[in-house]
C-alpha cells in the first residue's frame, strides 16, 4: 500500500475522472436538457479541479476551473447547454488530459484559445484567466509566528449546549489555548440546571481563560475556528487597548486558507472571484455517476502481472494433469484423492482465472463515441452511433489488439460508407446514417461487427482499383465475395483521394492481419444503397481452450472444441468406398473431409477405426478423418516460436499431462483447406 | 492504542494521501467509498473520528452526517468533513447536520494531522 505512488493514483483516477466527463458530454450532446448529465459533467470538473490543486497540477486545475464555472452556469440555468458549449468543453477536456500527462510542457495558448472559445459558448463574462489563482487556493500555509511580543487576552467563551453530541471538545479547545502559552482556566457553572433538569449530554458549562502568548490574536481564532458562528466568544487584550469584542468575532484576513474559508459568512475579505460553486450540496447523484463508483471498487492490476499469474496457473495445470496420471497408476487411494483435490482446485483457479482476464466490450465501444462525434462534426454527415450487446465479455487481451482494426473500420463506415444528409435525403433515406457497433457471443467465439447504413461498397470502383494496381486481370471473373476480399489486399484504398480520415497507415490488410493473428475471421457483407457489415469473429480468450485430444499415427493433437460439431465412427467399409472422394454423407448433406494422417504424412497404418471430427466455421464444415479420440482437454495455449509463423495449419501447443507436447489444429486454416479440396473436386469431377 | 479513523471519499487519490498522512502519524485508518458505504462502516465498529467528502455518488457525506447523528452511538464521535467550497451555505449546512469542523481541499498533511489532532484533543 505504502509504495502506491498518489500522483500516479491520481493520473490513472484524473484519467477515469475525463473518461466520465467525456461520456457525459457525449450522452449530453443527444440530450441538451438533461440535468442529470449537466450535474454528473460538473461533479466530474469540479472533482478534476480539487484532486488536480492537490497533488500539484496547478495548471490543471486553473484550466478545469474555468470549465466548471462555465459548466455551474449551465447547472444553474444561467445559461443553456448548447452543442456549442459540449464541443467546447469536450476539446477542453482534451486540453485537461494533455495537462494531467504532462503538467510541465509548455501548452502555449492552447488553454486561453479553448477558454475564449468556452466563454463565447456561455457567453458569459467569465472572470479573466488571472482569477483562477484566487480560486484555486494554494495548500494551507503553515501560519508564521508573526509577532515575538507577549500578549495577554481574556478569553470568556461558552458552547451550545448540543456542541458535544457533534463532536466537539471543550477541553481540546482549552488544551490548544494551553499550547499557545500561559493559561489560567476558570469555569463558569453557573448555567448548569438543577440536577432533575441536567441532561448529560448536555453543555452548560463557560469559560474564563487569560492567556499570555507570543501568537497573534489569529492563533486564537483559530482555535475556536470550528465553532466560532455558534458559540459566544470574547476576546480582550488586556493592558489598556481593549481590542474589538464581538460574537460572532470580527475575523482578520489570514494568511492560511483555513482561516480564509471560514471567513465566508462575515468577512470582507472573501476572494470575490471564488464563486460559490457548490450552493446544493446536498443533491443526490445522478444515475449516470454510479459508473464511477463502480470504477471505485475496482482495483487496477498491471496488464503483465495477469499474464505472469496466467502462466504459473498454465504450469499448474500441466503439472497437476502429470500429476493425475501418476496417480491414477498407483493404488495409494491417499495418493489418488489428494491428486482429485488438485484437480478441483486447479479448475476452479484456471475459471477464476479466465474470468479475471474477461473485461465488457463496453470499454472498447465507448472509446467510439468520442471518434463518431469528432468525425461527425469534421465531415458534417450526421452520425446516429449505435452500440449493441456491450456487456460481452472478450479477453482483454483481444480488446486491445482490436481496438485499432475497429477504428479503423469505423472510420471506413463514416468516410466511405455513410453518405452525406444531402445525399442520403436525396436517396430517400433519413438524413442521420447510422453506424451499429455489436458484440455477441457465439459458443466460444465473440462476433464483433461494424454496420452502416451507407451506400455500400462500390463494386465497379473495387474492381478498377484492382485492375489499375494489377491484382486481377482486366475482365477476370470473380464472384461477389472475392471481390470483396479484394479490399483486404495491401495497399488498397477506394478512397479516391486520400481524406484526413482515411490513409492513416493502417489498410484493411493490417485489419486482416490483426483478426488472423487472433486466430480469428474477417467477413464482409456489403448491399449497393444499403450498407455494409464487417464482422469480426474473435475467440474469447487466447489463455485457454477447451480441446478434443486426437491421436494421428503416433503425435497427438488438440481441436478447439468450440469447433467441433460432432464425432463419427468411418466405418472400414466406408472408408474404402470413399477412396479416392473425400466426402461422407452426413444426415444426407456431402460434407468434405480431410485425413490427417495424409496431411501430415504420419507414414503409419491408419487405425482400424478410424474417427470423424467434424468441425465448423459458421455456416462451412469439414470432416477430419484422425485414428483416435482421446478425450476432451482443457488446455493452455503456448505460442510457437518465431520459426513456426508460417505453419498455417496450427495456432499454437500445448503441454500435456506427461509431458509431451500437443499441437493445437487452427480450425479456420483447415475448413478453408477442406473448401478448396472440394473446389478441385468439383472442377475436376 | 492509536486513535482510530474512517476516511469516506470517492476519490482513491484523495484516500490514499489520506491514509498516508494519518497512518505516517500514528492512527489507524479505515476507508470508505461513499456515504452509505462510510455509514455502514460506522455501524459495524466505534471510530474515534470520521473524515467524509461531501460530493460523493450513491450517498453524499451531507446525508451521512445526517444519518450518523441519528445513530444514538455516533454522539460525540467527531466528524470532519473535506470540501473545496468555501460556501457558507454549505458549510452551515454541513454543521447544522451535525459536523464538527471541515478542511478546505486543496490540504496539505500538515494541516490534515493538525486538524485531526485538534479535534481529537491529541
Amino acid at each position: 500500500m505504502s509504495t502506491l505512488d498518489p500522483v500516479a493514483v491520481f493520473r490513472t483516477e484524473a484519467a477515469e475522472c475525463l473518461e466520465a466527463i467525456e461520456a457525459g458530454l457525449l450522452d449530453l450532446t443527444h440530450q441538451l436538457d438533461n440535468r442529470d448529465l449537466v450535474d454528473a459533467v460538473f461533479r466530474g470538473l469540479h472533482t478534476l479541479k480539487g484532486s488536480g490543486a492537490m497533488f500539484g497540477f496547478e495548471a490543471l486545475a486553473a484550466f478545469t476551473h474555468h470549465c466548471e464555472t462555465a459548466f455551474d452556469r449551465v447547472r444553474k440555468g444561467e445559461v443553456a447547454a448548447t452543442s456549442e458549449l459540449v464541443a467546447a468543453v469536450l476539446a477542453a477536456q482534451d486540453h485537461m488530459r494533455a495537462l494531467v500527462d504532462q503538467p510541465d510542457a509548455d501548452h502555449g495558448d492552447t488553454g486561453h484559445k479553448l477558454l475564449a472559445q468556452l466563454q463565447a459558448a456561455v457567453g458569459g463574462k467569465e472572470a479573466a484567466p488571472a482569477a483562477a489563482s484566487a480560486a484555486v487556493a494554494a495548500p494551507a500555509a503553515v501560519r508564521e509566528a508573526a509577532a515575538k511580543k507577549k500578549n495577554s487576552w481574556r478569553i470568556r467563551f461558552s458552547l451550545p449546549a448540543n456542541s458535544m453530541a457533534n463532536g466537539t471538545n471543550p477541553l481540546g479547545l482549552l488544551d490548544e489555548l494551553r499550547d499557545l502559552g500561559e493559561c489560567t482556566v476558570r469555569a463558569n457553572t453557573s448555567a448548569i440546571p438543577p440536577l432533575d433538569a441536567l441532561a448529560p449530554t448536555e453543555l452548560h458549562i463557560s469559560w474564563d481563560v487569560t492567556l499570555t502568548s507570543e501568537q497573534d490574536r489569529s492563533a486564537i481564532d483559530d482555535v475556536f475556528i470550528f465553532v466560532l458562528d455558534d458559540m459566544e466568544l470574547s476576546v480582550e487584550e488586556i493592558g489598556g487597548q481593549a481590542a474589538a469584542t464581538a460574537a460572532p468575532v470580527e475575523e482578520k484576513a489570514a494568511p492560511a486558507a483555513v482561516a480564509a474559508v471560514s471567513a465566508a459568512p462575515a468577512s470582507p475579505t472573501a476572494v470575490p472571484e471564488f464563486r460559490p460553486v457548490e450552493a446544493v450540496p446536498a443533491k443526490r447523484e445522478a444515475p449516470t455517476a454510479v459508473s464511477q463508483a463502480k470504477a471505485a471498487e475496482n482495483v487496477r492490476v498491471p496488464a503483465e502481472r495477469l499474464d505472469e499469474l496466467m502462466d504459473r496457473v498454465g504450469e499448474l495445470v500441466i503439472a497437476q494433469s502429470r500429476l493425475s496420471q501418476l496417480a491414477s497408476a498407483s493404488a495409494d487411494i491417499a495418493l489418488r484423492s489428494v491428486s482429485e483435490e488438485i484437480e478441483r482446485l486447479s479448475g476452479e483457479l484456471r475459471d477464476t482465472m479466465m474470468v479475471l482476464r474477461m473485461v465488457p466490450v463496453a470499454t472498447l465501444f465507448s472509446r467510439f463515441r468520442r471518434l463518431v462525434h469528432d468525425l461527425a462534426r469534421e465531415t458534417g454527415k450526421v452520425i446516429e452511433l449505435v452500440t449493441e450487446g456491450e456487456s460481452t465479455e472478450v479477453d482483454k487481451t483481444v480488446i486491445e489488439r482490436l481496438a485499432d482494426p475497429l477504428v479503423h473500420l469505423v472510420r471506413n463506415s463514416i468516410d466511405h460508407g455513410l453518405e452525406t444528409p444531402a445525399d442520403r435525403l436525396a436517396s430517400g433515406k433519413t438524413e442521420a446514417g447510422t453506424v451499429t457497433l455489436s458484440a455477441r457471443q457465439a459458443g466460444g467465439e465473440v462476433i464483433i461487427s461494424i454496420k452502416d447504413d451507407g451506400r455500400g461498397i462500390n463494386r465497379e470502383r473495387v474492381r478498377a482499383k484492382a485492375e489499375s494496381s494489377g491484382l486481377i486481370q482486366p475482365g477476370q471473373p470473380l464472384s461477389d465475395s472475392e471481390l470483396l476480399q479484394l479490399i483486404f489486399a495491401p495497399g488498397f484504398s477506394t478512397a479516391a483521394a486520400i481524406t484526413n480520415l482515411s490513409g492513416r497507415g493502417v489498410g484493411m490488410d493490417v485489419v486482416k492481419k490483426t483478426v488472423e493473428a487472433l486466430r480469428g475471421a474477417i467477413d464482409i457483407v456489403s448491399v449497393p444503397g444499403q450498407g455494409s457489415e464487417v464482422s469480426l469473429r474473435i475467440p474469447l480468450t487466447l489463455a485457454i481452450i477447451d480441446g478434443l485430444l486426437v491421436r494421428v499415427g503416433s503425435g497427438r493433437y488438440v481441436i478447439p472444441l468450440s469447433a467441433v460439431e460432432e464425432c463419427l465412427e468411418l466405418s472400414l467399409e466406408e472408408d474404402l468406398r470413399s477412396r479416392g472422394r473425400s466426402f461422407i454423407s452426413l444426415r444426407d448433406s456431402l460434407v468434405p473431409f480431410l485425413r490427417l494422417r495424409d496431411l501430415f504424412r504420419t507414414g503409419t497404418k491408419p487405425d482400424v477405426h478410424q474417427k470423424v471430427v467434424v468441425i465448423s466455421t459458421g455456416t462451412e464444415r469439414v470432416g477430419l478423418v484422425v485414428d483416435q479420440i482421446i478425450g476432451d482437454h482443457q488446455t493452455v495455449i503456448k505460442s510457437m516460436s518465431k520459426l513456426h509463423n508460417n505453419v498455417a495449419t496450427f495456432s499454437g501447443a500445448t503441454i500435456l499431462g506427461d509431458g509431451s507436447v500437443a499441437l493445437i489444429l487452427d480450425v479456420g486454416h483447415l475448413v478453408a483447406a477442406g473448401q478448396q479440396q472440394e473446389a478441385q473436386l468439383r472442377v475436376a469431377g | 492504542m492509536s486513535a482510530s479513523i474512517l476516511t469516506v471519499d470517492d476519490s482513491a487519490s484523495i484516500r490514499l494521501t489520506t491514509k498516508v498522512t494519518l497512518t505516517n502519524a500514528g492512527y489507524s485508518v479505515t476507508e470508505a467509498v461513499n456515504g452509505a458505504e462510510g455509514l455502514a462502516t460506522a455501524k459495524g465498529s466505534s471510530f474515534d473520528l470520521i473524515v467524509t467528502d461531501l460530493n460523493m455518488p450513491v450517498m453524499d457525506g451531507l446525508t451521512m452526517i445526517e444519518e450518523l447523528r441519528k445513530l444514538p452511538a455516533q454522539a460525540g464521535v467527531p466528524i470532519i468533513f473535506l470540501t473545496t467550497e468555501s460556501d457558507a451555505d454549505l458549510k452551515a449546512r454541513a454543521k447544522a447536520a451535525g459536523a464538527t469542523g471541515w478542511l478546505t481541499k486543496p490540504f496539505d498533511p500538515e494541516s490534515l494531522v493538525k486538524i485531526v489532532k485538534k479535534v481529537l484533543g491529541r
